[in-house]
């Protein structure tokens, strides 16, 4: 079973690189033109996985939480997703709409899942951060296997609606997949609308001050548990909407659980844990890392992220954009 | 000097003996594919143990050190399938595989050296997943998705490693002496050194010892064991391949020693029978199908019933029988 999922995941993988592919043996192949679609090509990969890592990093910075089951999570949203959308796309009024349901189905599905995995499991063990992590960790694990054992391990795809579906035609670059910078106009969207949701409203100020101390908040009166399910619910949220996402912009399989996980890790270690910022910068760097790697070095592309990742370690422990632990 | 009561050296003793006499009790399969591989496994669960215990890291980088030692073994055993360019005897591939461990874990100390806890956790799993995809997209190497097979090990006095009996008592004899090992090491000045750096970084650092190069030294150490127990992986699996070394794996080796008790380094060995014994008579109870789930569901209730796995509820079920003894006795007077 893992066997195949593996292969499946580097099957995946493969028919990601295609874009560049393309681009490196085109007749055309334009100094210019190749530059900046390698470099597009990064910043929407970038911006699926800012995506993902800022529902990862959401959490860790509120509850010092280490969601190990974000991967599992996004796994649910996907397979979720696609369980709805399988049901709406044949039908004639729906049709149109089975894209945009799913999205809607993936992340209720993983925020109910967020919010069982701290009501039930996460919140009376709240500041024992190893123990929770251990907890995801099995919480993963058992995800992982019902999706494989009630959803079984093909691979599939979503169809965008008509509206994303296709090339554009974008300057110097050509002809685009105009879905890729739909990701990147969403990444944008939650970005913006994250920081919005942490610096403009009620909601934001409980959480910074959280962040901050937790005991000082909970005694001026304020309810931190729900604050805390409503911040699992919202992070667990956008492993879903990423998983529908990236499961429309490239085929998806099993085992792209660890690779998400892994993802998220990296990124927020990157740029800084439990800070937007940090986090898109963890995610551009990470994706710019990923694709330019695959175009200059194919066989050791995975390295250069992790020389990132030690180089940022070794000179700034708390990530580019993180504030030093106290 | 290994600090143990008498009774504790007793014990130990007793258990040594009876595990040297299971040949004559168990059949072939259990020696070989339930202890034998509890112990291989089990090494490297007591390589995260003696992090976790005395170093207070948790690390989910020892399977990928002891993949570092598979695929160095792999690389240069004379059985290869591929050969690869470096092949050499395995008197000479064996103590190199355990050496480049060594040295991985000493990289992998440097790499999280100021990182403490959780930012350890998630660093070390980084790392280890990301060492996975590299030997899977690296061909030249590793072989990429299809390993390097045909690794059956040495002739050990003139009958072949895979020999179910000679299988299980090197794995007895290298888990016995590792195990140890640690027991040693944890009292000599650098391992009392090691568990003041964990009690207290800042104080241990200002009666002058670096703590730094403690802690990288620890890494190196939990390589070493680490890598002991990846090359006789390598000899029980035939070969390695990088889904060996992927997350999954990764994880076994932490539930494992988490269900056994990172409190002490039995523990890793009870925790790794128990999930061989799991893994295989499992399929009969619900179908091997279903194996994460149940092996997550008992990894999830001794989380949350017993972070200190089997070893601590032991601990806790001997101390209040003899509390009660003394209890009684105290009563009787």
């Amino acid at each position: 079973m893992l066997a195949l999922s593996r292969q499946q995941d580097s099957q995946s993988r493969r028919s990601r690189e295609d874009p560049e592919a393309a681009a490196m043996h085109g007749e055309e192949r334009l100094s210019l033109q190749f530059f900046l679609t390698v470099t597009l090509n990064g910043l929407t990969l970038a911006a699926l996985y800012f995506i993902v890592a800022s529902g990862f990093s959401l959490i860790f910075g509120l509850m010092r939480t280490v969601n190990m089951a974000h991967g599992a999570l996004y796994m649910l949203g996907a397979y979720v997703g696609f369980a709805v959308f399988d049901l709406f796309y044949g039908s004639n009024t729906w049709g149109d709409y089975a894209w945009l349901i799913a999205i809607a189905a993936g992340i209720a599905a993983t925020a109910l899942a967020g919010v069982i995995m701290q009501v039930v499991f996460l919140g009376w063990m709240q500041g024992q951060e190893l123990r929770q992590a251990l907890v995801t960790i099995g919480l993963s694990i058992i995800i992982a296997d019902q999706l494989l054992a009630n959803f079984g391990g093909n691979p599939f795809q979503f169809f965008a609606p008509d509206m994303l579906f296709g090339p554009v035609q974008a300057p110097f670059i050509g002809r685009y997949p105009i879905f890729r910078l739909f990701q990147v106009g969403l990444a944008v969207s939650v970005g913006v609308g994250l920081w919005l949701l942490l610096n403009k409203t009620r909601l934001g100020i409980m959480v910074r001050a959280g962040v901050d101390d937790r005991q000082m908040l909970a005694a001026c009166g304020i309810n931190v548990p729900l604050v805390a399910v409503t911040v699992f619910a919202l992070g667990a949220g956008l492993a879903g909407l990423g998983g529908v996402i990236g499961a429309t912009a490239q085929p998806m399989a099993l085992g792209v659980d660890a690779r998400f996980l892994l993802i998220s890790l990296v990124v927020v270690i990157v740029g800084g844990m439990g800070s937007i910022g940090g986090t898109a910068l963890g995610a551009i760097l990470i994706g710019l890392a990923e694709q330019w790697g695959q175009v200059l070095f194919p066989t050791y592309s995975v390295i250069l992220t992790f020389v990132i990742m030690a180089a940022v370690l070794a000179v700034r422990p708390q990530g580019l954009m993180g504030r030093k632990p106290v | 000097m290994i600090m143990m009561s008498n009774r504790q050296w007793l014990a130990t003793g007793a258990g040594l003996i009876l595990l040297l006499l299971m040949p004559l009790i168990l059949p072939n399969f259990w020696l070989a594919n339930i202890l034998g591989r509890a112990m291989v496994y089990g090494i490297v669960a007591l390589s995260l143990t003696f992090l976790a215990q005395y170093g207070g890291f948790v690390s989910l980088a020892q399977t990928m050190l002891a993949g570092v030692a598979g695929y160095a073994v792999a690389m240069m055993a004379p059985t290869a399938i591929p050969l690869g360019p470096l092949a050499m005897p395995y008197a000479f591939a064996i103590p190199l595989a355990v050496l480049a461990a060594t040295l991985a874990g000493a990289l992998v100390g440097l790499i999280a050296v100021n990182t403490r806890e959780i930012y350890l956790l998630m660093i070390t799993l980084a790392l280890a997943v990301g060492f996975s995809l590299f030997a899977q997209s690296n061909i030249q190497w590793f072989r990429g998705y299809e390993g390097i097979r045909n690794i059956v090990g040495p002739e050990v006095f003139g009958r072949p490693f895979r020999t179910q009996i000679v299988f299980y008592y090197v794995a007895l004899t290298t888990a016995f002496l590792l195990y140890l090992l640690v027991l040693y090491v944890v009292r000599t000045p650098f391992g009392l050194a090691l568990q003041a750096i964990r009690d207290s970084a800042r104080r241990t650092a200002a009666i002058g010892f670096s703590v730094a190069l403690h802690r990288i030294a620890a890494f190196a150490l939990a390589g070493f064991i680490a890598g002991c127990g990846g090359v006789l992986i390598t000899f029980y699996n035939i070969g390695i391949t990088p889904s060996s070394i992927g997350l999954w794996p990764t994880v076994t080796v932490l539930v494992m020693a988490v269900i056994g008790g990172l409190g002490h380094p039995l523990g890793a060995f009870i925790g790794a029978l128990i999930f061989a014994v799991m893994d295989t008579f499992a399929s009969s109870i619900i179908g091997h199908d279903r194996f994460n789930t149940l092996i997550g569901l008992v990894f999830l209730a001794i989380v949350l019933l017993s972070p200190d796995g089997i070893w601590g509820m032991g601990q806790r079920v001997s101390k209040l029988l003899r509390g009660k003894r003394t209890g009684t006795a105290a009563g009787g007077h």
